[in-house]
């Protein structure tokens, strides 16, 4: 079924591996979301098409931006800024527990002299107001993908259930080629390494997050992402992918200011109430409209 | 009878759901069989963790059934005639039959043959009935279809009498194949008998059928590796429960790790490797002491005798293990004590302030406690500030359920007092009915004060479990007090106790602004208003008491003590009574027992339990006799009309007399024996009454015709009633 590749043995190497992977299985392949988003999940293509009764299959690298996690560029595992792939298929093709299976034989991980196992793991994300069943997948112990299947997203019940894959690209590539510092990876087969890329980015990152992000203005940001995400709901044509859009920025401004520890336990509770309205609302208003479309098209 | 085969193949199914999916299963199957006449025999079920089977041999057909329904009598009405046919579903009276019978005389009967199914078409519309309605504590749905399973459906193998069943159950259509191992024997395999299933899927399929066959070779391999290197397997039931449902084809693997991390504390070696890699700790049986090495159940047999899966699990290991390490050393750099003030970091409960304001709260009431269980309070109040302060550690934070045992180890650590570090992790105890209870005053002075600031709190916030919702294990906490207390033998009265605790929650809420809900919204509270407060609570204190004795004033109905404490004392003596109940005692003696305004539980249960046994003598239930007869009278002449109001006088007539002068003697008598808290000797005396009682009821007309006597010796057995039920309620007592 996959066509014979080289193995990789890069970063850049894993991830073009598996774009032409799941090129292959008639997936879309998008370039990432260009708003700051703190998992994968986010992205509009995986939240937003989820939703309504339109068939979809896509995958993509999306940076995760955590601000929090942030450490200097010290920390061997740890990051404010790391890459996942995503891989989204609605609905789930019968046959995507082997299709994943094939992924992990084509970036070259030994399933004879490996041991993988899909343990139990539920997800769930109540800022979208998504959850599902599935798995995280170990291999020989350690968890390199989680696999869920849809069942609600925006607070509602799913059309066609979407299988979704997320491969944490930093911790599969240093499991496959063997590394223990993430800086160490080998970015691509010419010498540089994944540090040459991003370590600069993760001091200075780290740095501004933790010392010199200005947190009156932050909050002022927040404030003006907020209003404008819930004008653009409450437009008698409401505009649910600019809205959603601001619901991120909301929840991106949100974990700045939570890096920046200035928010007590009783504001968390709140903010995490208020950015969970305005993405629930966006999901809400996107599903409304797919399912007005789709009558329409069933009518035509 | 036949062998009925049938498999249901999925994804992988959740561990700890496997084997509750099998009995459920076959509870299914088998009622569904039986319901539709087939006897089930030689049933068995397997789960493992893409499937489950169920075999059984049932019969071909199930059996015809004759159905007699009797009818009106012959020459009954038309319309009668008419309602029978219907009834019975025939279409003419001369289809029915006529019977005799001696007393009807001659009557229709309809006799209806239900001829027997075949078991095949049984089969066809139970098994998609059974899968529809599959008890799943979670299910889902997959692609566009509505059906629901654990996860997504793979494969039906159904088949009787070595045929395929035909079927269909969410757009999977049954059939005689099935798939094994995905590395070692994918299949797919035909099937024709359960032999040839079980024979060819744990042979070429490598596919251990049997969790309980799966768990044997884990736990004998695991064991006969580890003894190979003279150590030893630490065993642990819910793990290889676990790793059973993870692995279709169990193979054990040893394990290394960097003796360094043996410095972690073995609680953290054990639940690191358990809970995040599924692996088995193992020790060394010369010292008792953890070896640093584990054992790995891995699903499949490698070509590199698992080197490369021994080498990835250690990397992960290892990886967790110095997380571990970092975060001891972390909280190792200051003292456990130096960790309360952040308690004021973590929230308890909105309305009930910080962690820190909770141990506040509990180090004062400990301290108070620790004069009723003979506890230094200086190290009461001390063990109560430290038993918190390891939530707000790392360690804990990454691993919660290692909370109290962390603090006990840093205490020890920094060579604390042995009964502090005792408190420190046994505060939480009992957890549960099965759990033990601190015996250490220390330990049990924190582990009591712990509980009651719990009740207390959310009792005075209106937080009470109602129905199955608990969500704040309340009723565990209550049978925690009761069990601390009685297992102790505590002498507190938990009146008193908790109406001060309640007062010290409500200065301490009023004065803290991070509790917003309950307390007032101004942020300060200055001294004249806390002097307010306790004024208000004092006035309500001596309210409450007196309406625990008397009937209530409508002026303090709403008044919080009166709100909360009587109903948190119900709650507690509840948990008590069926705690009493779990150990044999009768729930009338109970009750009898439990007269109003009693809050020492211990006196409570030595009331119980002098009760038990001297309602088991003769005395004793002659005694109740006697009361009863006397409360019957009462009760009776009562509903005639007033009863005489007064004292008795001493009687003209020698068997009254005697009674009266038994009865003044014995008020007294009992009176001091309850003071002194003994009640085998209080009922002594109430069972010196036996006599006198016995012949008073022989030998008198108590009901007598002249007004005078006989209003006198209604008052003689209100003299009965009243000194019984100094001791107990013996109304309550079914005798």
């Amino acid at each position: 079924m996959t066509a014979e590749t080289k193995k990789p043995s890069s970063f850049q190497g894993l991830i073009l591996t598996l774009q032409a992977y799941w090129a292959e299985q008639g997936c879309v392949i998008l370039q990432p979301f260009d708003t700051e988003v703190g998992a994968g999940t986010l992205h509009p293509a995986t939240v937003l098409r989820s939703l309504g009764p339109k068939p979809w299959n896509c995958a993509y690298v999306q940076p995760s931006r955590r601000p929090a996690d942030g450490r200097y560029g010290e920390n061997p595992n740890r990051l404010q800024h790391y890459y996942q792939f995503q891989v989204i298929m609605k609905p789930n093709p019968e046959n995507l527990q082997e299709l994943y299976l094939g992924s992990l034989d084509a970036i070259g991980i030994d399933r004879d002299l490996h041991d993988i196992r899909f343990v139990e793991d539920d997800w769930e994300n109540p800022t979208v107001g998504a959850w599902g069943l599935g798995w995280e997948v170990w291999c020989d112990g350690m968890e390199v993908s989680q696999y869920t299947y849809f069942q609600q997203v925006g607070g509602q019940d799913l059309d066609l259930v979407s299988g979704e894959l997320t491969y944490g690209l930093e911790r599969l590539a240093m499991y496959v080629f063997d590394v223990d510092n993430v800086y160490d990876l080998p970015y691509n087969d010419h010498g540089v390494s994944y540090g040459d890329v991003f370590h600069r980015n993760e001091v200075e990152q780290s740095t501004y997050n933790f010392e010199h992000s200005d947190v009156e203005k932050i909050r002022a940001r927040f404030e003006f992402a907020e209003a404008e995400c819930k004008a653009l709901l409450a437009l008698d044509n409401p505009l649910p992918l600019p809205a959603y859009e601001h619901a991120l920025k909301a929840s991106h401004l949100f974990n700045m200011l939570d890096a920046r520890g200035v928010v007590s336990p009783t504001q968390r509770q709140e903010y995490i109430k208020r950015v969970r309205n305005l993405a629930k609302g966006s999901a809400e208003a996107y599903a409304a409209s797919e399912k007005t479309s789709a009558e329409i098209e069933g009518a035509a | 009878m036949a062998e009925f085969l049938f498999e249901i193949l999925s994804e992988e199914i959740p561990a700890r759901m496997q084997v509750r999916a099998g009995a459920d299963l076959q509870k299914l199957m088998v009622a569904g069989l039986t319901k539709a006449g087939l006897t089930v025999e030689n049933i068995r079920v397997l789960t493992g963790p893409r499937r489950l089977t169920f075999v059984a041999d049932l019969p071909v057909r199930s059996p015809d059934v004759t159905d007699i329904r009797k009818g009106p009598r012959v020459g009954s009405p038309e319309r009668a005639l008419e309602g029978f046919l219907k009834a019975a579903g025939l279409s003419d009276i001369s289809e029915a039959e006529t019977r005799t019978d001696p007393k009807k005389g001659e009557y229709y009967v309809a006799v209806i043959q239900n001829s027997g199914q075949d078991t095949r078409a049984i089969l066809q519309a139970l098994i998609p009935d059974v899968m529809a309605n599959f008890p799943w504590p979670k299910s889902m749905k997959s692609g566009g279809s509505n059906f629901r399973w654990v996860r997504p459906l793979r494969g039906l193998l159904v088949l009787f009498q070595m045929e395929v069943v035909h079927l269909e159950v969410g757009g999977i259509t049954s059939s005689n194949t099935t798939i094994g191992h995905r590395r070692h024997g994918p299949g797919p395999y035909a099937v024709s008998t359960f032999e040839n299933y079980r024979s060819q899927l744990e042979q070429a399929g490598h596919v251990m059928l049997s969790h309980e066959d799966r768990k044997a070779v884990i736990l004998s391999n695991a064991s006969e590796l580890c003894a190979d290197k003279g150590l030893e397997l630490v065993e642990d039931e819910g793990l290889l429960n676990e790793v059973a449902g993870l692995t279709e084809w169990p193979v054990v693997l040893f394990g290394d790790m960097d003796a360094d991390f043996l410095n972690l504390p073995d609680e953290v070696i054990r639940l690191t490797l358990k809970s995040h890699q599924k692996t088995f700790t193992v020790r060394d049986p010369k010292t008792g002491k953890l070896a640093a090495h584990y054992i790995i159940v891995a699903n499949q047999i490698a070509p590199d005798g698992g080197e490369a899966i021994k080498a990835g699990n250690g990397k992960v290991i290892s990886a967790r293990l110095s997380d571990a390490v970092f975060f001891q050393t972390e909280d190792a750099k200051k003292n456990l004590i130096d960790y309360y003030e952040k308690l004021d970091t973590v929230v308890f409960h909105k309305k009930l302030g910080t962690i820190k304001d909770k141990a506040e709260r509990v180090a004062a009431l400990a301290r108070d406690l620790a004069a009723k269980v003979d506890a230094d309070p200086d190290l009461a109040e001390q063990a109560a500030k430290l038993a918190k302060c390891d939530l707000v550690t790392q360690t804990v934070i990454e691993a919660t359920s290692l909370q109290g045992q962390i603090g006990r180890l840093m205490f020890e650590r920094e060579g604390g007092n042995a009964s502090v570090a005792t408190a420190i992790e046994e505060h939480y105890k009992p957890q549960g009915p099965s759990d033990d209870v601190p015996t250490d005053p220390v330990a049990i002075a924190v582990a009591l004060a712990d509980k009651l600031d719990t009740l207390v709190g959310f009792w005075a916030i209106d937080e009470k479990p109602t129905g199955s919702k608990d969500p704040f294990a309340l009723r565990r906490a209550a049978l925690g007090v009761v069990r601390i207390i009685l297992e102790n033998d505590v002498r507190i009265s938990l009146i008193d106790v908790t109406i001060k605790h309640l007062i010290q929650l409500k200065m301490q809420l009023s004065q803290n602004k991070a509790a917003t809900g309950w307390a007032d919204s101004k942020s300060r509270t200055d001294s004249r208003e806390n002097t307010v407060v306790i004024q208000k609570l004092l006035v309500e204190i001596d309210t409450l008491k007196t309406l625990l004795d008397g009937s209530p004033s409508r002026e303090f109905e709403n008044s919080d003590v009166v709100l909360v404490i009587p109903s948190l004392l119900t709650f507690i003596l509840d948990r008590l009574k069926v705690y009493l109940r779990d150990q044999g005692m009768g729930h009338d003696i109970i009750d009898a027992a439990l007269t109003e305004g009693q809050d020492d539980l211990v006196a409570i249960v030595n009331r119980v339990n002098a009760l038990q046994s001297f309602l088991s003598t003769p005395e004793g239930e002659d005694l109740l006799a006697g009361y009863k007869r006397a409360a019957n009278i009462l009760k009776a002449e009562a509903k005639k009309g007033e009863l005489p109001s007064g004292a008795a006088n001493r009687p003209s007539d020698e068997q009254g007399a005697a009674l009266f002068d038994a009865l003044t003697a014995a008020k007294p008598a009992i009176s001091k024996a309850l003071e002194s808290e003994d009640y085998a000797k209080a009922l002594t005396s109430l069972a010196g009454l036996r006599i006198p009682i016995d012949a008073f009821f022989t030998d008198t007309q108590i009901i007598s015709d002249d007004t005078a006597v006989k209003d006198n010796n209604l008052r003689l057995l209100g003299m009965i009633s009243d000194t019984s039920r100094q001791i107990a309620d013996f109304e309550a007592i079914q005798g």
